[in-house]
């Protein structure tokens, strides 16, 4: 598929998407958001990308393979119950080392621990299945329609680079 | 397995590394010997489930403290001999990594204190070891051999799970030591005969008693370093060493007598005869693990003091020259090309370092002194001298070890020198002779010096075992006593028979056929569950998505309606006139559900869908829940996305035809669901849990958003469940679609 105006548009576009999910992400634990829908955003802009100029570019845009991705999120996620259950003896109990919180509720310092690092595993499984399972859709249904012998696996000789 | 597909230039530098790991820990664990003799037992625990009192409980007696250093000890060997067996062989770290998998497993297994931590270990070596035996997974034998091994182990398990709750619930704890202590409420509990048969269950299928015995020697698929770790010092004596871990909570019975004992006698004749049948040394070797292991299993079911000495120390005497024992073959089947007795001989002049190895453990193996076997046999006959029966089966076992020690570690270095498989044999490199030579040393060193042995191993192996004290020393040499002359007979008949082997094999191969096969009632069972599975399949898996989705709605309708039929139904209250824009959410709702219904294209069927779905993103936005309604959206848009990927190569199977049943199943479910959605928004909703994540999401977890809290915090538990379901769903997704491909471009699948 060859769109000039669905690849201009992709180009500025997608940058703006990820920012977006990062931000939803980011935002997550106090006001609409997280860590998964953060990652179907994201996924949202590598089927955007794929759409306006294949595959083959999506793949080395995300630059790391989507399974790949979807394994360390769910290390990430691991490793987030892990540090609470080496530090308190309760799997998953939330760790905030920069974080106190006094009687009003009001939060002071920064906030980054363990809780975010298992939302940011949450992000990265959604982001690697989701352009995982899509890839491999569109690249099967592609080499289906282009015959079942010329089209390469993988398209990363000198050429397409 | 073509070489070009599995071999690599150079061997990587680590695979040193689990050895020198597995050693470390050997000595760390050495500093323990002294303290456990002197009756010091170092315990350590972490909560785990506190409610329910179970804890990740560990504690070093004598007994577990004696199998840890066999398993780091013999581990760190096999680590080096399967590191260099394996160095350029592309495989080798898969193999590592199992073997310390398992090993690890083994270790949390002897030293656990806590019934399901044990249980826990337990499955993992069952895991492992299914890995390791269908370590050559290319091959159909390897494959079926590792399931065999699992199903009939894994089964165990379950046993196994169902006797220790038993156990705990009887005895109100979850401890071991604690259960130990406390052996007379299991005795005259009305539980105990349940209770014991399912322990035993387990033990019987780890350590491959009759009838489960036929996985041990199926599992000689794996590959040599495996099978000498798994067959020697670890896998199988797990059952063994559960049996005497549990021996002063369980034992004593004559319930227990009654099952271990003949149990034990028939396994180590059944054994006993079938090693000897065999040419290939390496299966030779597995049927005479089942005479050692059932050896172990009758001694502890006599239960006296001299019989648990005896398996305590036959248990170390079989690791020490097992293990060696295996790996010599691995040596000879590498630098001589063949594992037959038939298609080697006079080895030893090639490959002396080999052959003393060998020759060491073989005599070790067969009780000839000063070796440690020679000690453990007349153990074993001074403990069954009580009974005739038992002292019979032990000679008529030992009988055949000697015969079997023969071919194994005599007849392949001996007599003329003859064409070998290989052209020039030799010695293999030094990190395969190390392992046997060194574990050869052992049964060397500990038979010139029994009370070596005695002293720091038996003794704290025994006391662990009965609770008491062991009187007397181990000793070479006892004097004239009735267990010589039946060594010494032992020695007689079975020189004689090393030298008619070659006959008698012959007729043990004739008479085999006209003797039940045992494995016949496992290979019913499977054939069974396959033709019920199958007839299952056959009638419910047509391989039609409709098919699929109408059986989903029918079943579910059914559900909903049996809620709303049998529950109480409240209607809700109902307040009319809500603003103008929820009136225009439910229009574009309605209107979207009537394109569906009028249309006869799919296309337009699925984006009428997709309008359906976004009115409901927009109802969840005005009731403010704004996460829902995102993540409703997104989910739309990927929908459609996918569906128009599909859509654009699905053949066209014209216009959706209308079919009265979808349309019923339809109605129904739909009314249901409406109806039990009224009755759910009619009962006055309990507010207990909102009221305390309002309260605790910001003291608690220092979060605002409240459903976000409880997907990462408060419920964490399921989001990392749901994720690695969402993982392994999209794994499998990428495979399948991967599969499809190469059955496209008309590459062989492989």
């Amino acid at each position: 598929m060859n769109s000039l105006i669905l690849s201009t548009a992709a180009r500025f576009l997608i940058p703006v998407i990820l920012a977006l999910s990062l931000f939803i992400f980011w935002r997550g634990h106090n006001e609409p958001g997280g860590g998964f829908i953060g990652g179907l955003l994201a996924a949202t802009a590598f089927a955007l990308l794929a759409k306006a100029s294949g595959t083959a570019k999506a793949r080395r845009t995300l630059y790391l393979r989507p399974r790949a991705i979807a394994a360390f999120g769910l290390g990430c996620a691991l490793v987030g119950g892990i540090w609470g259950g080496l530090a308190t003896g309760a799997f998953l109990k939330g760790m905030w080392p920069f974080l106190t919180i006094d009687a009003e509720g009001h939060k002071h310092g920064l906030p980054f621990g363990s809780i975010m690092l298992f939302d940011f595993g949450v992000y990265l499984v959604v982001l690697g299945t989701v352009t995982g399972i899509l890839f491999a859709l569109e690249d099967s249904l592609a080499e289906d329609a282009a015959g079942a012998e010329d089209v390469p696996l993988d398209k990363e000789d000198g050429r397409w680079r | 397995m073509a070489d070009h597909d599995t071999t690599r230039a150079a061997p990587p530098v680590w695979r040193f590394l689990p050895a020198i790991v597995a050693a470390a820990a050997t000595l760390w664990l050495a500093r323990f010997l002294g303290p456990v003799a002197a009756g010091v037992h170092p315990e350590w625990s972490l909560p785990w489930a506190p409610s329910l009192g179970i804890a990740f409980a560990f504690r070093l007696d004598g007994l577990a403290l004696a199998m840890a250093l066999l398993i780091c000890g013999i581990g760190a060997l096999i680590f080096l001999y399967a590191a260099t067996y394996f160095a350029t062989d592309r495989r080798l770290g898969t193999l590592l990594v199992t073997l310390s998998f398992f090993a690890v497993s083994m270790l949390g297994l002897v030293c656990a204190d806590d019934a399901i931590t044990l249980f826990l270990f337990w499955e993992g070596t069952t895991i492992t070891s299914w890995l390791l035996v269908g370590f050559d997974h290319e091959r159909r034998e390897a494959r079926a051999a590792a399931v065999q091994a699992l199903l009939i182990t894994g089964a165990g398990g379950l046993a196994l799970l169902a006797g220790l709750l038993v156990m705990s619930a009887v005895a109100g704890t979850t401890r071991l030591s604690e259960m130990n202590a406390a052996g007379d409420v299991f005795r005259q509990s009305a539980a105990y005969a349940p209770m014991l048969l399912l322990v035993l269950l387990g033990c019987f299928t780890k350590s491959a008693q009759v009838p489960f015995h036929f996985w041990l020697p199926g599992a000689m698929a794996a590959p040599t370093p495996v099978s000498a770790y798994l067959h020697s010092a670890t896998m199988v004596k797990a059952g063994v060493y559960l049996l005497a871990r549990l021996t002063p909570a369980l034992g004593g019975t004559e319930l227990w007598t009654g099952l271990l004992v003949p149990v034990g006698a028939v396994t180590m004749i059944l054994g006993s005869v079938w090693a000897a049948r065999q040419t290939d040394m390496k299966l030779m070797l597995a049927q005479t693990t089942l005479m050692g292991l059932s050896a172990l299993v009758m001694l502890i079911g006599l239960g006296t003091e001299a019989a648990i000495a005896a398996a305590m120390t036959f248990l170390l005497v079989h690791a020490f020259y097992k293990a060696a024992l295996f790996l010599t073959v691995g040596m000879i089947e590498k630098g001589a090309g063949s594992r037959d007795y038939r298609h080697v001989a006079g080895l030893a002049r090639a490959m002396p370092l080999t052959a003393t190895a060998a020759a060491i453990s073989g005599l070790s193996m067969a009780g000839f002194p000063p070796l440690f076997g020679f000690v453990g046999k007349e153990l074993i006959y001074e403990a069954t001298l009580t009974g005739a029966a038992v002292t019979l089966a032990a000679l008529v076992a030992n009988l055949f070890m000697v015969i079997c020690a023969g071919m194994v570690a005599i007849r392949p270095f001996h007599g003329a020198e003859r064409r070998s498989p290989k052209d020039r044999p030799g010695d293999p490199a030094w990190g395969l002779w190390l392992g046997p030579l060194v574990l050869s040393g052992f049964s060397l060193l500990f038979g010139l010096a029994p009370a070596l042995a005695g002293d720091w191993l038996i003794a704290p192996m025994v006391a662990a075992v009965t609770g008491e004290e062991m009187h007397g020393h181990l000793a070479l040499w006892h004097g004239l006593t009735p267990m010589l002359v039946l060594s010494l007979v032992t020695f007689a008949l079975g020189i004689l028979g090393y030298l008619a082997l070659d006959r008698l094999r012959d007729g043990l191969a004739k008479a085999e056929p006209g003797l039940p096969r045992m494995e016949s009632w496992y290979e019913g069972a499977l054939a069974g569950i396959f033709t019920l599975a199958r007839s299952v399949t056959a009638a419910s898996q047509n391989g039609q998505m409709t098919h699929y989705l109408r059986a989903t709605f029918a079943a579910c309708a059914v559900l909903t309606w049996g809620g709303v039929v049998l529950g109480r139904m409240a209607w809700p209250g109902f307040t009319p006139g809500p603003g103008l824009i929820d009136w225009m959410v439910v229009a574009i709702i309605l209107a979207s559900v009537a394109v569906v219904l009028v249309t006869r294209s799919r296309l337009t069927a699925i984006c009428a869908l997709g309008g359906v779905g976004s009115g409901i993103a927009i109802v969840f936005v005005l009731y403010g829940a704004i996460d829902v309604a995102m993540t409703q959206l997104f989910v739309e848009i990927l929908v459609v996305v996918f569906m128009a990927i599909a859509m654009v190569r699905l053949p066209s199977w014209g216009e959706i035809p209308f079919h009265p049943g979808n349309a019923l199943i339809a109605v129904v479910l739909g009314l249901g669901v409406t109806l039990g959605t009224l009755a759910v928004l009619g009962t006055p909703l309990d507010p207990y849990l909102t009221t305390f994540f309002e309260a605790n999401s910001v003291p608690k977890a220092g979060g605002h958003n409240i459903v976000n809290v409880i997907l990462v915090d408060f419920r964490g538990f399921d989001t990392l469940g749901e994720t690695s379901v969402i993982v392994i769903a999209g794994i499998a997704a990428i495979a399948a679609l991967r599969a499809g491909r190469r059955r496209l471009r008309g590459a062989p699948r492989r």
